[in-house]
């Protein structure tokens, strides 16, 4: 099976989610490329995805437009010459443009949200879970053509091959028609300190229950620096404007699996559940004692957010 | 300027789901607005008002001539809709369903601009609003948390895994919005009275020039092959705080050795 993965980069380094793609490609596939629409050190690039197995890097140049939407056109066309089975993309935000875009110009279905990958003889077993996770779902494509397929970041471990650099190939110039016409005219990153929410092994994040935007320092990230953690929120204070989107975890945020992660004033809707429901080890403090979040939770405290957690951050600190 | 809304009307979130015997989502009961389609409603309003003119229309597909989610945003101040109900849609994935409603902006004729959910709350694929504007040939700005318009241009900005960009394309264009981008409004006494009145354009698959093979599970061209429970988390424990809470969460955390 000839495997296809869309490579993502931030800040010139391939990101987690496209090296735990590799992975499962180079287990699931005989011959494993990557493609990436980005400029920048495509050498850099090339090094990652060869070391996680990828033996061709096919670049795509987005110029000053959308990398997912642009690459689209590139995609298709290659596509077409070289026939993958299978184009695996990240479920992120230039992934979902990527493959969008490729499903119309290919006429293929897309399998998102994907968190289970396997080959069944010549078939594809795509798994996803629905209800917040609750009921597993298997999916297997009824049509040929190659099968377009998105997956949640942390579905997989990420393991090097010990590959070489891949050989570099520069896909020529397709014209993606008005979708190149969305421009892209500044990048912000919302710095964040401590360590990065989908790498720490202490995740501390607040919710709604928190109160007020003025809580969530004192409260929340407070708690994750005593715990050398990273702290993060529900979808609901996002929207409130309280905390950055860069910090939100669940179905439309980010996807995150620590050691160990606290949610703080949190309900769990199925939303957020998503986000973080295969964290190794859970624990909620919510006042309200039916919340969906204990339901997951490996210890939970039914209490005030604003009497807990001031102790508990009173009690590490004295063991410091 | 004219903009059409994308709006799903799904089965109440707080009631739980459940999968009918074809393994859809049973879509069987009252329908309602997606909460997260009553952003790109609002953001509809504002622009068409902040533009001096035009009109919203409101785009649905939905089983068994659903209304009561459309009437809701049409409450709110959308002019009218395009709801198509076919038989023939059942089973449709995200691609079926962005042909449906793009075929159907067409319809709808002289749209400057559309405005979508990034996703559904139901089926969050997440691709609908970028296979739709491929499907018109428009750009498409992904994932806005912030829009504006001004001559003939909308800029907006795009949420990133690190922050956001700021994104612009000339219209006509599809955008699709984040939750909270703007403050849906609550349907006025009259709005509800005035939305029992305004049009709502019920067409079929057919109507809209596409074939049967083309949607629902024949356009869908996949078999779900499993259904189970997942493995549930060994239950926990759970305490009411009597001044001992804190104590509790350290002796945990000590135990995981993280402190």
């Amino acid at each position: 099976m000839k495997v296809w993965v869309f490579a993502e980069s931030a800040a010139d380094k391939v990101t987690t989610a496209t090296l735990e793609l590799l992975t499962k490609a180079r287990e699931i596939g005989s011959a494993v490329e990557a493609v990436y629409a980005g400029s920048g050190d495509t050498a850099g690039i090339a090094a990652s995805v060869g070391a996680y197995g990828a033996t061709k890097l096919h670049v795509i140049d987005p110029g000053d437009g959308l990398p997912g939407q642009v690459a689209a056109a590139g995609l298709a066309q290659l596509a077409g010459s070289e026939q993958p089975d299978l184009i695996l993309f990240a479920q992120t935000y230039d992934g979902r443009d990527a493959i969008a875009r490729l499903s119309v110009k290919l006429d293929r279905p897309v399998l998102t949200n994907g968190m289970s990958l396997s080959a069944d003889g010549g078939s594809l077993v795509f798994g996803t879970a629905v209800f917040g996770g609750v009921t597993l779902v298997d999916v297997k494509l009824t049509s040929d053509g190659p099968a377009l397929i998105a997956i949640r970041p942390k579905s997989f471990a990420a393991e090097e091959s010990g590959g070489g650099p891949a050989e570099i190939a520069a896909v020529a110039a397709a014209d993606a028609g008005r979708a190149a016409e969305a421009k892209v005219l500044a990048r912000h990153i919302e710095e964040q300190q401590g360590p990065k929410l989908e790498e720490a092994a202490v995740v501390v994040s607040g919710g709604r229950g928190i109160g007020a935007a003025e809580n969530y320092a004192p409260l929340v990230e407070e708690l994750a620096k005593l715990l050398k953690g990273a702290w993060g929120a529900s979808r609901a204070i996002v929207d409130a404007g309280w905390v950055p989107y860069a910090l939100q975890v669940g179905q439309t945020g980010k996807t995150v699996k620590p050691k160990v992660y606290i949610a703080l004033g949190i309900s769990g809707a199925t939303q957020h559940l998503v986000g973080m429901k295969n964290s190794d080890n859970i624990v909620a403090v919510n006042k309200d004692g039916e919340a969906p979040i204990f339901s997951v939770a490996d210890l939970g405290i039914v209490g005030d957010v604003h009497k807990v957690v001031p102790a508990l951050i009173d009690l590490l600190k004295a063991k410091q | 300027m004219n903009v059409a809304v994308c709006v799903k009307q799904i089965p109440d979130p707080a009631v739980p789901g459940s999968l009918s015997a074809d393994h859809t989502l049973d879509r069987s009961g009252k329908l309602i607005l997606d909460e997260s389609d009553s952003y790109g409603v609002e953001m509809a309003l504002q622009l068409v008002d902040a533009a001096g003119g035009g009109e919203v229309t409101l785009i649905s597909m939905a089983p068994n001539d659903e209304v009561s989610g459309l009437r809701t945003a049409l409450a709110m101040g959308a002019a009218k809709a395009i709801l198509v109900s076919d038989p023939a849609l059942a089973g449709s994935d995200a691609l079926s369903t962005a042909k449906v409603l793009a075929k159907s902006i067409e319809r709808a004729g002289d749209i400057d601009l559309v405005l979508a959910a990034t996703e559904s709350s139901d089926g969050y694929t997440g691709t609908v609003p970028a296979q739709v504007a491929e499907l018109l040939g428009w750009p498409a700005l992904t994932f806005s948390k912030h829009v504006e318009i001004a001559g003939g241009t909308v800029k907006v900005q795009r949420q990133t895994e690190a922050g956001y960009d700021e994104v612009e394309a000339s219209l006509p264009a599809i955008v699709s919005v984040t939750a909270g981008v703007v403050e849906p409004r609550y349907p006025s006494f009259k709005g509800i009275m005035a939305a029992k009145n305004k049009p709502v354009d019920k067409v079929t698959a057919a109507d809209l020039g596409l074939d049967a093979a083309q949607v629902g599970w024949a356009g869908a061209r996949q078999e779900i092959t499993n259904v189970e429970q997942a493995p549930a988390r060994q239950a926990g424990e759970k305490f009411e705080d009597d001044g001992t809470g804190a104590e509790k969460l350290v002796a945990f955390l000590e135990q995981l050795k993280v402190v």
